[in-house]
Order: C-alpha cells, then structure tokens, then sequence
C-alpha cells in the first residue's frame, strides 16, 4: 500500500514500479454468483423447492401449466420493459395496450378476418402506440412516466370505447386451443417456445450487441452516452415501439387463452410488470440489470402466489408480499451499499493517513 | 404599471387560469346542451361533489409530486383508511364521528409516514417505494376485508349527512375540501417549509448544498399525502356509506392526472396545489359531460388521456417559451451595462 502512495519519499535510484492491474476486482465465480440477480434465482429455487416439499399438488404437470400460463404476459413484456427501464425511462401503458390488441383483435376476428391477420394489425396498432409514446418523450423531452400515465389512459380509453362494455368471446378454436397446448406431456405451455425464442433474441440483443450497450449507457448517463455517438433518441423510441408491439403480442396471447375481448382486460398488468422487473434487479435508476434476474423475478411472483394458493392462503394475500418483496428488495440493495461504504471507509482513511 | 394591475395580468396569464377556463367551458358545453347540468338541484350538487374526495388526494400529491417524488399508494390509502373507518363504527356505534375523521387523518398520516421514511433513509426512488406500498396496502386491506362489506346501516347518519347534505346550496363535502385546499395553498406560498419543497424539487441536489432539510421535507410531503388519503377515505364513508376491499382502487392515476393537468410537473418544483385543484374539477367533470355533450361515456378515459397528454406537452412548450424569453432579457440587460460602462 504504502509503495504505490508515498511516491515522494522514494529513493530515485529504485527503478519505477510498473503497476499491474487484475482484469476484475473479484474472481470469476463471485462476479457470476454474488449479484442481484443470483439473489432472485436463489429465492426462486427455494421457493419451488420448499413448495415441491410441502405442497404434495405443487410439483405436478397441471400446475406448472397454469403457473406458466399466467405469467407468460408479464414475462412477454417484461422483456422489453427491462431495457426501457435500463435506459431510464419507464412504460406504464403497457397494461392498457393489451386491452387495446385484445380489442382490436376481438373486433376483427368479430368481422370475418383471420388469427394471423387480426394479430398482426393489433401488434402493428401496439407498434403505432409505441411510436407516439417514444416520439413525445425524444422530441418534447417529457418525462417517460408523464407521457405513459396519459397514453396509459388513452389506449385503455380507446380499448373500452371501441368495444363499450360488451364482450367478444367467439374465437377460433384451433387457436384458443393452440394457446393453451402443452409440449407433449411435460405441461410445459407451447406458448413457452415462443417465448424461449424471443427470450434469445433479447438477451442477444441487450447483452451481445453494441445497442445494448448503448442502452446501458443511455442510462447511466444520456449525455456521455450522446457524445460516445449513441443514438440516444432513435434508441429510446425503438424500445418503446418494441414495448408497445410486445404488449400487444401478449395481448393476442390474452385475448386467446381467455377467449374473451374486452376492453378492460388486464387492467393493472404494468405495476405487475413493473414489479416483476424491479424486483429481479433492474435499477430505476437506470443503467443497470439483466434478463436472467428479471425473468426470475417474474417466476418468483408467479412461483409464489400459485403456491400460496394451493396451500390454502387467501390469494389476495400474495399483494402484500409482492408489495413487500419489491420494497424489501430495493431497500436490501441500498443497505447493502451502506454497509459496504461504512467497512470501506475506516480502511481508506487508515491509507491516508 | 402598478402592483394590482400586474399581480391581476399574472393571474389572468397563469397556468392555471388555462385550466380553469377549460372547465368553464366543459361546463358551459354541458349547460347548453341540457340546463340542468348546472341549473338544477342535483346536477349543481354532482357538479360540486363528484369531484371533493379526488380535489382532497390530489392536493396531497401535487405536494409530493412538487418536491420530485411521486406517491403512487394514495388509492390503497384510502381504501385502507376507509374501511378501517367502517371497522370502528361497527365496533364502537357509540363513537362520535368527528372523531374518525381524526383517526383517518392520523392512521393515513401513519401510513403516509412509512412511505416517506422509506423514501427518505432507502435512497430509493418514491415510485418503487409507493409502488410496493400500493401492493402492501391494498393486500392489507383485501386480507382484512375478504369479502366483507360494510353496508349503509352501520355509518352513522351524521357522517352520511357530512357526505351528502348541502350547506347554503354548497355540499358540505366541497366546504371541506376547499378549506383543505385554501390551507395547503397558503402554506405552499407563505411558509418557508413549503418554499422549501419547491426548492427542493427543482433541484435536490443543490437544495441540500445550500443546507435545506431535504430528508424532513419529503417526510413531511409523504405524512400530509397519507393524511390527506386517509381524510379522503373517512369522506369516501361518509358519501358512499358502503364499503369493500376495492374502495379506492386505480385512485392513485386520477390523482396524478388531476395534478398533471393541473400545472404540476411531473418533474418537480413547479405547479400549484389550486391548479391540482382545478384538474380534479375539469377530470371529474368531464366525465359527467361526455354523456350530456352525446359522447359515449364509454370515451371519456380517452379524452382523460389526450388531456393529459395535452397539459404535459402544453407545459413543455410554455416552460421552453420561457426559458427563452429569460435568455433574451439577460442578454439585453447585459448589453445594456456594457453600454453604460462605456
């Protein structure tokens, strides 16, 4: 310590000291397993296991099905909300989005068109909504959770004054089936797969692209970010137009597994995504989190509330611990740090001195 | 010009003058349409009522939304409160109902108190922190309730009377929240505190260089916020008399669209608590004038929303105007000392 500080009292005769610096702080196994992240796939694990235990009816092909089939929106949509919130900003029209795809959809398979068509003009209206939510944000410079509280009203106002309070339910059924289908025996839900795959395509993109990058540094500090030759805006609107096609693809997904169209279908979905995302570590701060965290955050809440169900707990109950879940995990992460700041400092000031 | 002229230009060119003649005009639209929206006994009381308990919440967010923190858990808080209000009186019929309003005031202040304390010592941002609370509260409140309810015959009549009678064709309910509202005005204009909130909104950061009290502030932003929920639930018993574990529920986007549309920027450090007023009055009463103007009612969300949206880009472009207008004065007045010097 003392060799790299006191420079000034060193004999001239000694040759220079080359500093060497470790290519990481911490070794490989601690940098992997003693994050956030980890933390939250930890507590998944114990939760499927302690449920497996206890719960004879937890561990069966029905209920991973349906345990599955419940989050799937908010895994769907959680994967874009993570960049977007990694880059600062935040989408809280996504919920009101899936009511207006489950809309659109309804409406136009009500009028004589296909599945696949429906769906894709709905994930195309999702895509126009995410335009309008990214262009008010780059080119007035409003703030994110401004802009998407009053489209979070718009889109959900237009989904219930297109439809009223009637509902659609005659669907397709080779496609209300298909929504549900399972891959063979394993009760894993079909849908699974597609999910699998854009899962793949996101973790690429986020994590092994220079875009990805770009998203992280976007949030840690927008104008560094500008001057390193990030496109800031063209990056923030894509990922809002991303959200919004992603939210309406899980709103086809909702319309179908439900076989119901209608306006108010999942209203409330983005404080569950939010959460979700929040608690499998991405900071609201921006600038950083991962999608194996936020996928395991979404399975913790799901994992938890299909087993407090099944053990006879109220299932409402399950609010107060996602509520208490979310506060205990970012307050976790500042007390961590304040801790950690409190055992460095002694040792610093020792240095100096 | 003199003091009295100019202090009347500044309010005719005020934010919130923009948003009260929006409302006027709502109104009007309504009246031609059909007279009694206005000109009648009930729709001179629905125009005054409907929007009292959402004036009363908003003017506590726009107070947390001032000092740049957002408080997402005022519809749990009411809803809470609200039931908690229901509880004593079908435990204790015998308890005088004034005094609930205390216990609201004081349990939503409670709850109001964890958010801030959160807030203010987990160096986390309000959203999360409310959002959990919105989760927590509302959770509370469902496990409590089940499906219980509290029905009409177990509130006293006095309270009910305080949620429905009129004193001098004014609903007693609307006295209360403009008291309220006249309170939180004086305090956000006169008082140092309340000065301080905006200074500490429009720039934390150097609020604390310059030795504000940030932590106390926000504390104290968050307690009046969950007073003012937990008042907004005591009056939501006195006018609805009926109760569920949803009471309140999707509150908190009202609120925040109230003050919003208000003049409240979302960003911190400007806006009024009268503007969050006058947007509780033009959200809740458009709702009511759709259906009269002929628009399905089915519509009026989306009209919240382009208003919204409106009100915050409308904001945007006042604040750059002058902003603008600021760099332009400077200079000249630069160039004018330049040319005395010389």
């Amino acid at each position: 310590m003392s060799t790299t500080t006191n420079t000034a009292t060193k004999p001239p005769a000694q040759p220079p000291v080359v500093k060497t610096y470790s290519d990481y702080g911490r070794p490989l196994w601690r940098r992997i397993l003693l994050t956030r992240e980890m933390a939250i796939v930890a507590l998944l694990v114990a939760v499927l296991v302690v449920a497996s235990i206890q719960l004879p009816r937890f561990a069966t092909p029905l209920t991973m099905t349906n345990l599955l089939l419940d989050v799937t929106p908010i895994l769907l949509i959680s994967l874009t909300m993570a960049p977007i919130m990694i880059t600062g900003d935040i989408d809280l029209s996504v919920g009101s989005m899936v009511g207006l795809s489950s809309v659109v959809v309804g409406l136009l398979t009500h009028s004589g068109w296909s599945i696949p068509s429906a769906g894709l003009v709905a994930i195309l209206v999702g895509a126009v909504g995410g335009v309008v939510n990214g262009l008010l944000v780059t080119r007035f410079g409003l703030p994110a959770l401004a802009v998407t509280i009053g489209t979070l009203a718009l889109y959900r106002g237009l989904a219930i004054g297109l439809l009223g309070t009637t509902a659609i339910t005659g669907f397709p059924r080779y496609w209300t089936q298909l929504a549900k289908s399972k891959i063979g025996d394993t009760g894993v839900p079909a849908v699974m797969i597609l999910f699998a795959v854009l899962l793949a395509v996101f973790v690429v993109i986020l994590h092994f692209t220079s875009f990805g990058r770009g998203v992280y540094a976007i949030g840690l500090s927008k104008d560094a970010a500008a001057f390193s030759g990030i496109h800031v805006a063209r990056t923030r609107v894509i990922l809002f137009v991303l959200s919004g096609a992603m939210s309406a693809l899980a709103g086809v997904f909702y319309t179908l597994r439900f076989t119901s169209s209608r306006g108010d279908n999942a209203t409330g979905l983005e404080l569950a995504v939010i959460a979700a995302v929040v608690l499998g570590g991405v900071s609201v701060f921006g600038g950083r989190g991962a999608l194996h965290g936020v996928v395991a955050g979404v399975l913790l809440i799901g994992a938890l509330s299909n087993a407090l169900r099944l053990a006879g707990v109220t299932s409402d109950v399950i609010n107060i611990i996602t509520g208490v879940l979310l506060v205990g995990s970012v307050i976790a992460g500042s007390l961590l740090q304040w801790i950690q700041s409190r055992r460095v400092r002694p040792a610093t000031t020792a240095a100096s001195a | 010009m003199n003091s009295a002229a100019s202090r009347v230009l500044g309010v005719l060119r005020s934010r919130e003058m923009g948003i009260l003649l929006a409302f006027l005009l709502v109104v009007v639209l309504g009246t031609l349409k059909n007279p009694s929206f206005v000109f009648s006994k009930d729709g001179w009381h629905d125009l005054l009522i409907t929007p009292s308990i959402l004036l009363v919440v908003a003017v506590g967010q726009a107070i947390v939304i001032i000092t740049r923190n957002v408080d997402l858990s005022v519809g749990s808080m009411l809803g809470l409160t609200a039931y908690l209000a229901g509880t004593i009186f079908v435990k204790y019929p015998s308890i005088p109902w004034q005094l609930v309003f205390l216990i609201g005031l004081a349990f939503g202040g409670f709850l109001g108190l964890i958010n801030g304390a959160l807030v203010g010592y987990g160096k986390v941002p309000a959203m999360v922190i409310t959002l959990g609370t919105l989760y927590a509260y509302r959770g509370i409140n469902v496990a409590w309730t089940g499906s219980n309810r509290i029905n009409a015959d177990q509130i006293p009549q006095g309270l009910q009377a305080v949620g429905n009678n009129s004193i001098l064709g004014i609903p007693i309910l609307t006295i209360i929240a403009l008291v309220i509202l006249l309170v939180a005005a004086w305090y956000m204009r006169n008082m140092r505190s309340g000065r301080e909130m905006y200074a500490i909104g429009s720039d934390p950061d150097a609020a604390e260089l310059y030795g504000l009290a940030k932590r106390r502030r926000v504390i104290t932003a968050f307690v009046v916020s969950g007073a003012m929920s937990g008042l907004a639930g005591v009056l939501y018993t006195a006018r609805y008399a009926t109760i569920n574990s949803q009471a309140g529920y999707g509150f908190e986007l009202d609120a925040i669209g109230a003050a919003v549309i208000g003049g409240v920027a979302i960003v911190g450090g400007s806006g009024t608590v009268v503007g969050a007023a006058i947007g509780a009055f033009l959200l809740y009463t458009i709702n009511r004038a759709l259906p009269v103007i002929g628009i399905p009612d089915f519509w009026q969300k989306a009209v919240v929303g382009a208003l919204i949206l409106g009100a915050i880009v409308l904001d945007r472009v006042l604040a750059v105007r002058q902003s603008r207008k600021l760099r332009e004065t400077k200079v000249e007045t630069t160039n004018e000392t330049k040319e005395v010097a010389a």
